[in-house]
């Protein structure tokens, strides 16, 4: 049983890809293990022949219980001799080729390697994608050279190799990220939020003259290094908002609500080329809009090029997404298993509004909450956005 | 610095941030943010880039005057040649 993640500490085989006495080989999905991060499949990192198997179905091992022998090549036929029947476990040498549920790790980033067993080494860094499009094309990844982190071979290497841009947006991928993997997690993430999670909605259109008039001021006399944009004070006032509503902040897991202690904002950011990843902003809450700034520029740009830590990856506990200054005028997310909410913006349009009985224009921005109706109620939403509201008209606070 | 040297200054920090986009077949007088898909944080890392490439101070007002290609190129030429006078 593989560790899927620094928290996992057991796993259950759902299913095995293959029986007794087939041959496999490197890359081949062998099982498919549930952990509470969902359905994993298992691949395996050494050719051989399924000996047999060691542990039941639907049975729960702890991490390191070997699952089956595999009777690999090189015992097999050691220097051409006849077979040694020395049969190893497979537990080792196998790696998730996949996290697709409210995964810890970085969607996009292949799992770090489990330690080969003794006597294996050089094992060979591939993304799921890769390994399929290497395969169905016949062509031996050793051959290949990777661009991914850690020198992990990609989709789009495998696709240089060919000589062909083997879809469309491979053009726009930004180096070290592999959309297809991304995609892939997306995927899987969103379809079990949308399975597991009772959503709510609601919007609120929020006046934020107040925010443009001062960050229009206090820009004025800062260079560009240090000037603020107007997602730095949404991100603190949702972060703010969730410190004093906790309902909103932490993790559904195991059938029950764990609120987080700390105030991690997730930041949703497009990847060019079309992806969407939304790592944390550490302790959102206490950080200065100043503070705040800089520890977005710095995430998103690593974020496009690929090097993302995993605890920005394992860390939100509310998500942000905001639509900036283009697009369209409201947005409702979908929360982020396991999170509990997600709260979205708009684009600020100027609109007609009456403040102290006349009609001017002022922009304004639509705020959403989608939210967990196993956590909270719409009561309790309807509070929370109002408080993020509230923030917004004194941003000299926030 | 000529026009033309500021023209290469501001199509290569475009680059930077839209990499895999042909500027030369942008059209030099289209809205950037559409043509390039680039957003508020990609734009300010532009100005960002400018300021320190050519010495010119950007105030946030003047934003606007640098959202198409030959805008942005008209604009600093001058704030370039202001400063060398």
């Amino acid at each position: 049983m593989p560790s899927l993640g620094a928290d996992m500490e057991a796993g259950t085989l759902v299913e095995w890809l293959v029986k007794p006495g087939d041959r496999v080989k490197r890359g081949d999905i062998v099982a498919v293990v549930e952990t509470q991060k969902g359905a994993i499949e298992i691949e395996i990192f050494e050719a051989g022949q399924i000996e047999r198997f060691l542990v039941d179905l639907n049975s729960k091992v702890p991490v390191g219980t070997p699952l089956a022998s595999l009777r690999t090549e090189l015992e097999a036929h050691p220097g051409g001799a006849a077979g040694v029947e020395r049969p190893g476990p497979i537990a080792a040498p196998i790696s998730p080729i996949s996290a697709p549920t409210g995964t810890r790790r970085p969607p996009a980033l292949p799992p770090l390697p489990i330690s080969p067993r003794p006597g294996v080494t050089g094992r060979l860094r591939a993304s799921p994608a890769a390994r399929r499009l290497a395969e169905g094309k016949h062509v031996t990844l050793s051959s290949i050279t990777g661009s991914g982190p850690a020198g992990a071979i990609i989709y789009a290497d495998v696709a240089r190799h060919l000589g062909e841009i083997a879809v469309p947006s491979a053009r726009k991928r930004a180096p070290g990220l592999d959309l297809a993997a991304m995609r892939t997690a997306i995927a899987a993430a969103m379809a079990r939020s949308k399975r597991d999670i009772p959503h709510y909605y609601l919007e609120h259109q929020v006046d934020v003259t107040a925010c443009e008039q001062w960050l229009a001021r206090t820009n004025a006399t800062r260079p560009p290094d240090s000037r603020l944009l107007i997602g730095a004070l949404a991100i603190k006032s949702v972060a703010l908002a969730a410190r004093r509503f906790p309902a909103f902040n932490g993790f559904y897991r195991d059938d029950k609500f764990e609120p987080a202690a700390a105030v991690h904002v997730g930041f949703a950011i497009a990847i060019r080329g079309g992806g969407l990843a939304a790592p944390a902003l550490h302790d959102a809450d206490r950080a200065s809009l100043d503070e705040l700034m800089t520890l977005m520029r710095d995430l998103v740009q690593r974020m496009r090029s690929g090097r993302v830590r995993s605890s920005e990856i394992a860390d939100p506990t509310i998500t942000v997404s905001s639509l900036g200054e283009r697009g369209v005028e409201l947005l409702y997310g979908v929360i982020y298993p396991p999170q509990v909410a997600i709260v979205g913006f708009g684009k600020v349009v100027t609109r007609p509004w009456v403040i102290d009985g006349a009609v001017g224009p002022r922009s304004v921005v639509a705020v959403t909450l989608a939210g967990d109706h196993r956590v909270s109620d719409g009561h309790a939403g309807a509070l929370f956005l109002a408080e993020v509201g509230k923030l917004l008209q004194e941003p000299e606070k926030l | 610095m000529s026009n033309t040297g500021i023209r290469g200054v501001v199509q290569e920090e475009l680059s930077n941030i839209a990499p895999e986009a042909d500027l030369a077949r942008i059209d030099p007088a289209a809205d950037l943010r559409e043509a390039l898909d680039i957003d508020s944080m990609d734009f300010l890392n532009f100005i960002t880039a400018i300021h320190h490439r050519l010495g010119v101070d950007i105030p946030e007002a003047d934003y606007r005057k640098l959202i198409t290609l030959d805008g942005a190129v008209e604009y600093l030429t001058a704030r370039v040649g202001a400063i060398r006078s």
